[in-house]
């Protein structure tokens, strides 16, 4: 039997890790992500938890302590948020190259400077190239589910990769909702004991990580990118079995809402995609023939999928982010994904940044000024350029 | 207690295919550490010479499992080492963090003092050879006054730190200081701190041939004169007592004479521009006279 938890997006984060029984945890503190290792540590003090909990010194020694760890063969989980993740940039790399599947939560928050707490999606953006897959959430009820499966995702012999589970600050870490929170005993037969890829045992010494020529190195590379794409089917696998199992699904690498007959197509992520349906039901409503397709995966990024709807509609993006000197992350890489085989238009927005509120409403006046036309090609900022 | 080389157990986990210079003093080093604690060890490497050393992938010199780890992250990789395996049940593996100076003294001091403070089980043993060897010899917090690095070309400006009293300020179990040129003495220290639970420290003077310039026979000669001219003091810190040994603890109690900085650091080509074209006198005054302030305060504080 489930029960129902009304709670933040922090605490529900806490709890699936925790049900995931990691061996070892290691954190530091960071708003907005403080009371993610704060629920973990109740958990450590209420003995739910039964790992180790390594309070380190910074985030860098954090993801440096799960690599040790996970390195023994162990489960590990973390948590950190915006600069703190950036911080974690030299070990992010290193636990992917390693191969070692830390399952860690990103609070999605601005970098400063100027000191800002609000939701912002270019720390985990600019995280991208590392190697971890990402996942963004758009509900505590997503959050919790995502975070067991990744777990069996990122450990599974095929992926053996670092998974990163990015959510909004505030909007979703700090804003309860009811989640459905299945048995013990279903998560246990969900997510099976960790078998590791290679593991420090003194029964079976070797050495990891020691100089590597280039040869040796492009094929690390080379099954890395592999693994990344046994992941895109593996996602939906283990979303469907998800649903099976406890009957809920957000959708696998993308979530698609209402696209049936759209001659447009809405792309976002995070807490905007759940935002765009309340402005795709009102679009609709009003006679406008778009959908949504939310990107639930950054990476592996679905440029199939991205293909397929680039074949029936023209896209509209929005990101939360944006690379400087270029254009926004998820709009530049749905072009990358489409060239030369539609001749789909894609308009982009930039909206939301340093944790502007996006509204509904605000979705719908940018969804109707592409449809209208009026959207450039270039990228438009939301709230900056007239729109 | 081992009282003899000879004495030393046999077996080696130091093996064949190094890739070490001649005269290397980590490889030295790294022989008496095996030997002390044995196969059923975990060691965690950070950037340093060591990296080189373990060999090419996917070959290794190591017979222990090793991890390799980023520059400033062994201290805090050791610390997920040791809960791995103590969630693994595994009591009986000691986990060692094996750290140039500069791993220790500049970048990876952080995770080193984090782990120190969290009460980590472990040995954290810091290889000094007083420079950034590996990188090509550049100054570090532990390069010593007046000596050429590739970026202290007219000599270091600044005296190099006192990392034994950083460490001692974290209070743990054990500390000591070490040497090359004294195997017994390295062999019973790292013995003894791997009988003690939680946190150890254990830093080993290194002279590096090609780092100091010194001919690649001469590593045990310039670790005994470093010792002998108190420019490294041997010593073991244990429940806040700090205790000499050997040599060092004669000049300690003033029962010899410590010798003249010069006749260390005149055969080594680091210190040559305090003698050529002519002499340096202040500044090998200067290398003296912050000697003899060290063992000032070590009276002070330990006698």
């Amino acid at each position: 039997m489930s029960q129902v938890m009304i709670d933040t997006g922090n605490y529900i984060a806490a709890k699936a890790a925790v049900m995931c029984k990691p061996e070892v945890v290691a954190a530091y503190p960071i708003t907005p992500q403080t009371t993610l290792v704060e629920g973990v540590a109740n958990y450590k003090a209420s003995g739910e938890f039964k790992g180790e909990y390594i309070c380190v010194e910074s985030e860098h020694s954090a993801m440096a302590a799960c690599i040790g760890a996970s390195s023994t063969g162990v489960r590990t989980f973390t948590g950190t948020s915006s600069h703190g993740l950036l911080l974690m940039h030299e070990m992010l790399h290193w636990a992917a190259l390693a191969r070692l599947p830390v399952i860690m939560c990103n609070i999605n928050r601005v970098v400063g400077p100027g000191w800002n707490i609000w939701a912002d999606e270019n720390d985990s953006i600019s995280q991208r190239d590392t190697g971890w897959i990402q996942f963004y959430c758009s509900s505590n009820q997503e959050i919790f589910d995502t975070i067991i499966q990744s777990f069996k995702l990122g450990e599974h012999e095929k992926v053996s990769l670092p998974v990163m589970i990015s959510y909004n600050a505030f909007i979703l870490s700090h804003t309860s909702m009811p989640v459905y929170v299945p048995d013990q005993k279903d998560v246990d037969n969900f997510v099976k004991k960790r078998i590791p890829k290679w593991k420090l045992e003194v029964e079976n010494p070797i050495t990891f990580g020691n100089i590597i020529l280039p040869h040796e190195y492009e094929k690390v590379r080379r099954e890395m990118q592999n693994c990344q794409e046994n992941a895109k089917k593996l996602i939906p696998e283990i979303a469907s079995e998800w649903k099976k199992k406890f009957g809920r699904f957000h959708g696998d690498l993308l979530e698609f809402y209402k696209c049936e007959g759209a001659e447009y197509i809405l792309l976002s992520m995070g807490a905007i995609g759940a935002e765009s349906k309340v402005a795709i039901d009102n679009l609709q409503k009003n006679g406008f023939k778009v959908g949504l397709a939310r990107v639930r995966t950054f990476r592996p990024f679905p440029q199939e999928e991205i293909l397929k709807l680039a074949k029936k509609a023209d896209l509209i993006v929005i990101d939360r982010n944006i690379s400087i000197g270029n254009e926004g992350a998820l709009f530049n890489e749905v072009k990358g994904s489409i060239y030369g085989k539609t001749d789909a238009k894609v308009h982009g927005f930039i909206a939301g940044l340093g944790g502007k509120d996006v509204t509904f409403g605000d979705i719908e006046t940018m969804c109707k000024k592409a449809i209208k036309g009026k959207a450039t090609d270039h990228q438009v900022w939301y709230g900056l350029e007239e729109v | 207690m081992i009282l003899a080389i000879k004495d030393l157990p046999r077996e080696e986990c130091y093996i064949p295919g190094s890739a070490a210079c001649p005269g290397c003093p980590a490889t030295m080093a790294l022989r008496i550490v095996f030997k002390a604690i044995g196969k059923k060890m975990i060691m965690i490497v950070p950037a340093c010479c060591t990296a080189v050393i373990e060999s090419l992938h996917p070959k290794t010199s190591f017979d222990i499992p090793t991890m390799n780890i980023a520059f400033e992250a062994a201290a805090a990789g050791a610390s997920g080492v040791e809960a791995g395996l103590k969630m693994l049940g595994r009591k009986d593996i000691t986990v060692v963090a094996w750290a140039g100076d500069g791993g220790t003294y500049d970048i990876g001091i952080q995770a080193l003092s984090g782990a120190l403070e969290r009460n980590t089980d472990f040995i954290y043993i810091c290889y000094n050879n007083q420079i950034y060897s590996n990188t090509g010899i550049q100054r570090s917090g532990a390069t010593p006054y007046a000596a050429w690095t590739t970026t202290t070309v007219s000599g270091k400006t600044e005296f190099r730190k006192e990392m034994g009293e950083i460490i001692q300020a974290h209070h743990i179990p054990y500390a000591a200081q070490a040497c090359v040129a004294y195997p017994e003495d390295l062999f019973r220290k790292i013995q003894k701190a791997k009988s003690i639970k939680g946190p150890k420290y254990i830093e080993i003077m290194a002279p590096c041939p090609p780092g100091w310039r010194f001919g690649m026979e001469k590593t045990v000669e310039m670790g005994t004169m470093a010792v002998e001219t108190g420019a490294w003091a041997l010593y073991e810190y244990e429940n806040d007592k700090v205790t000499f040994n050997g040599k060092s603890k004669l000049i300690l109690e003033g029962k010899i004479d410590r010798k003249p900085i010069e006749d260390w650091i005149k055969y080594q080509g680091r210190f040559r521009h305090l003698f050529i074209p002519k002499k340096d006198v202040k500044r090998i005054k200067a290398l003296e006279d912050h000697v003899d302030q060290i063992w000032e305060r070590y009276r002070s504080c330990y006698l």
